[in-house]
């Protein structure tokens, strides 16, 4: 207490990080690790049931909605839950305060081009039909 | 130094006697991080080639069934099955349950066995069974 006998109780927390977020943050990497928890069976067992891993199978499978929506919905669980783990890791280990916003920004930009060429690959394989012999 | 040896010891890094739980603990950490970016790198790598053509599947195929991607492959599985198990470890731990010094001891030494296991298991059936 000594040194900040001028400041309310309320100015010596303000700017050192909200109070109300981490609870969230928490809950979402649960939520997250039971979908992915959940998802990645389906995936592993659908793969394993598929006659072969080869272009034509994967493609023709991942065209089927009941195929392309869980892996969409995959996707989104599993970047969203990385992305809170990695943020986790980046606050333990970063200690200045200018270098962990810069990373966990970076993580941000890499965790949403990596979700985005996901998904952008698994609609054009269920909308685009056959992929144009190249 | 006069410590009672009754006494708990004081909680510095350096006399922390090593436990599986601890080892566990920074697995968990450590194989999230790994299948946080070598793995979702290749996941991304493979659902991209498969949408751009035969060719760059091809490709993809290459280097995931040449040694390199093996290893990484099979790291990737056991990375995989570790996170689950000590991800499920935590979900227990998380509604306040297996705290007990042995009980905690046993799930964390589980989580490992089980994780070479699975891992065992799944190569098994993949080149084994699938060829």
């Amino acid at each position: 207490m000594s040194g900040a006998r001028m400041q309310t109780p309320i100015a010596r927390v303000r700017g050192l990080g909200s109070a109300r977020s981490g609870a969230h943050h928490w809950w979402l990497e649960r939520l997250t690790s039971v979908a992915t928890l959940i998802l990645f069976l389906w995936l592993a067992v659908s793969l394993l049931r598929l006659p072969a891993l080869d272009h034509g199978s994967v493609t023709e499978w991942l065209g089927q909605p009941l195929a392309a929506v869980p892996m969409l919905l995959l996707i989104a669980a599993t970047f969203w839950h990385l992305k809170l783990g990695l943020q986790v890791v980046i606050e333990d280990y970063v200690h200045e305060e200018g270098t962990k916003l810069f990373t966990v920004m970076v993580l941000n930009f890499f965790v949403l081009a990596g979700a985005a060429l996901a998904i952008f690959a698994v609609l054009k394989i269920a909308f685009g039909g056959e992929a144009p012999a190249a | 130094m006069h410590r009672n040896p009754d006494r708990p010891l004081a909680p510095h890094l350096s006399v922390y006697k090593w436990g599986p739980h601890m080892l566990v603990s920074i697995l968990h950490r450590i194989t999230g991080a790994g299948l946080a970016t070598v793995g979702a790198a290749a996941f991304v790598w493979w659902l991209v080639a498969a949408a751009t053509g035969p060719e760059a599947y091809e490709s993809f195929t290459g280097w995931a069934t040449g040694w390199v991607g093996i290893v990484i492959a099979v790291g990737l599985s056991w990375a995989f099955f570790q996170h689950m198990l000590s991800g499920l470890r935590h979900l227990v731990m998380d509604v306040g349950a297996g705290f007990e010094l042995s009980k905690n001891k046993f799930w964390a030494m589980m989580t490992l066995a089980g994780s070479a296991l699975l891992t065992a298991l799944f190569w098994f059936y993949v080149v084994g069974v699938r060829g």
